[in-house]
């Protein structure tokens, strides 16, 4: 009943602490281009993770609505500004106009999903979703005949980097003496994304949709009965969630320059899924930890668990791969046990923290 | 005389299959005034409420309220109509603060959409304070200012009743349907309740009261309903339905009879 006094903080500290951060993540990338380059990739696939699990946490966290065919979104997106910036159809729209319409595109797709689902929940539909997200896979598998839309299993090759006039975001360049490879740009593309999208969840919590949502994940039938129509609310949290699926896919198309029905498949799904509830169901914060954590963790495994083994045994006895899986499952497993709401659960909200104890006095 | 009516209910029927819950129930509620329902378990007090506030599709019958038909809306446009209702099992949002449970209920008279939650322009932002405004107050109307910032989970069960009802009211109600609102309380608790209905019903909004409470029932209702096996058995001020002896019969049992012997196995 006691928390742990949680004073109000100094507002100049906590600027202080943003301005570090922010002062941190600007330099990141150099700090890890001097590691290897791939170190920055690695970074850039785990930033979209991030947007990916704070699209699906709209669904999931604040609308209770479980969703195990979110890659799907993705697919959209990145298909979207496939088709229309690469050599396949000969189209090459600059990407500030293809992100809008892959958001677009996605929420269409999100509004498709959702309204055929209204009257499920929990287990009837996660698995009308999962279907969801199959159905999006095998069709961008064979949408190949009679006509050539998304070619198939072979995926679409050469598509067009980010560009700004002449400044091509995939190009290495040296400005003001600092070496800017092409992953380093994205890397502040998607960083101000990201800010973006987290300033937008922030605010639709805190707000009169966000409660909406938080309603019908709470209880559907005392949210109806005070006058919310969860049929819009609904199709609203999928649209808004599917949106930044998309944006986040056209995004990937861009950096990767190649993508295929392989990247879209139910385990991407579930792992984005995993990081929400990993890190704490309708908390931001905990969800991008969840994501940061398990983007990295698997690829620091993969960098060191082999060395290690050759070190100890002489031989590598097990594969990255299976113990990467192993860890995995084992992280999962334990978190079910110690921390069944998350890293960083959202139902300790900050506020009843900092009043419980005047409240408690008060009894 | 219609004028005053705020709430009709003609012919009300409701079947479960072959269970008639409600049969051909007919009433009319007053504005201004406290009108009790009562009955055996089963009566189908309950499902009444769940016909009224639109969670069960109504069989027959109509309700007409506030001169407007009632019947075929769902329960998101009863409530914007102008009905709020609280549970027989409390109904709140569990994890989330009593504040919070309460502005949620100002959600149906209020318009903020994703883009002023975004944009936070000045409309939305005032918008946002007079909704926690009106929160606080209903909160304080109600007594749980003090547990405002807890989660509901964590309200003791008096005080969720109450904030059962603080939620209703931020819909800005003009019947309240309250569902046994002193279910579970003790007598301090019941007598608080009492003050709390006075005190709604004198700033103008009607109640329809199920309770089992007889004394509550007895000691607030202008005029009270009595229901048994979906069935209307008697209506009338609180002392009339007292005596009346059919009232009697549900609730004690009537003559028993036992001359068919093999009826009474069954």
């Amino acid at each position: 009943m006691q928390p742990p006094s949680v004073a109000r903080r100094n507002p100049v500290v906590t600027w202080l602490g943003f301005a570090l951060i922010g002062a941190a993540l600007l330099v990141l990338p150099f700090a890890l281009s001097s590691i290897g380059t791939a170190w920055v990739r690695i970074t850039n696939l785990a930033i979209l993770f991030v947007l990916l699990s704070l699209g699906l946490n709209i669904v999931v966290g604040f609308a209770g609505l479980l969703d195990l065919g979110y890659i799907a979104f993705y697919a959209v997106g990145a298909y979207v500004y496939a088709l229309l910036a690469s050599p396949h159809f000969d189209l090459h729209l600059p990407f500030w106009v293809i992100l809008p319409i892959g958001a677009l595109v996605a929420c269409l797709f999100g509004v498709l999903l959702g309204a055929p689902t209204l009257k499920l929940r929990g287990d009837y539909l996660a698995i009308v979703t999962l279907g969801f997200g199959e159905i999006i896979r095998v069709f961008l598998n064979n949408l190949s005949q009679p006509v050539n839309i998304t070619n198939g299993p072979q995926g679409i090759n050469l598509i067009d980097p980010f560009r700004i006039g002449s400044f091509n975001f995939a190009r290495n360049e040296t400005i003001a003496g600092l070496s800017f490879t092409g992953p380093v740009k994205y890397y502040y593309v998607l960083m101000l994304v990201l800010l973006a999208v987290i300033v937008i969840n922030l605010r639709l919590q805190n707000s009169r949709i966000g409660r909406a949502w938080e309603a019908i994940r709470e209880d559907e039938i005392a949210a109806r009965a005070m006058g919310i129509n969860t049929r819009n609310m609904k199709l609203l949290a999928f649209a808004m969630g599917a949106s930044f699926g998309g944006v986040s896919g056209g995004m990937f198309s861009a950096i990767q320059g190649f993508i295929s029905p392989e990247s879209f498949v139910l385990v991407e799904s579930v792992m984005v899924l995993s990081m929400v509830v990993l890190g704490g169901m309708g908390n931001i914060w905990g969800v991008i930890l969840g994501a940061v954590l398990l983007s990295f963790v698997p690829e620091v495994l993969r960098y060191t668990v082999e060395p290690a083994q050759r070190a100890v045994f002489g031989r590598t006895l097990v594969e990255p791969e299976v113990i990467r899986m192993l860890l995995f499952g084992l992280a999962l497993v334990l978190m079910m046990i110690f921390r069944p709401a998350g890293i960083l659960p959202s139902a300790l909200r900050k506020r009843e923290l900092e009043t419980a104890a005047p409240a408690a006095a008060a009894r | 005389m219609s004028g005053d009516v705020l709430l009709a209910a003609d012919g009300i029927t409701k079947r479960f299959g072959g269970v008639h819950a409600l049969s051909g129930v007919s009433f009319s509620i007053r504005r201004g005034e406290i009108y009790g329902l009562i009955g055996p378990n089963g009566a189908g007090k309950t499902s009444l409420f769940n016909v009224l506030t639109g969670i069960y599709e109504i069989d027959s019958g109509s309700f007409s309220f506030d001169g407007q038909p009632l019947e075929k809306l769902k329960p998101n446009q009863v409530a914007e109509r102008g009905i709020a209702r609280t549970f027989q099992n409390i109904r709140l949002f569990q994890n989330l603060s009593a504040l919070e449970n309460v502005m949620i209920g100002r959600h149906v008279r209020t318009r903020a959409g994703v883009l002023g939650a975004i944009l936070r322009d000045r409309r939305t932002l005032a918008e946002e304070a007079a909704i926690e405004r009106r929160a606080h107050e209903l909160l304080e109307y109600v007594g749980v200012a003090r547990r405002a910032n807890s989660l509901a989970k964590h309200l003791a069960y008096g005080d969720q009743r109450r904030l059962e009802i603080a939620r209703a009211l931020a819909t800005d109600p003009k019947l309240l349907a309250l569902d046994e609102p002193a279910a579970g309380m003790n007598a301090t608790e019941t007598h608080d309740l009492r003050k709390l209905l006075d005190a709604i019903r004198k700033d103008g909004t009607t109640i329809l009261l199920i309770e089992h409470d007889m004394k509550l029932v007895m000691s607030i209702c202008d005029r009270v309903l009595v229901l048994d096996y979906g069935k209307k058995i008697a209506e009338g001020s609180a002392s009339d339905v007292q005596a009346n002896p059919s009232v009697i019969a549900a609730y004690l049992g009537g003559e028993v009879s036992l001359a068919p012997p093999a009826a009474a196995s069954a």
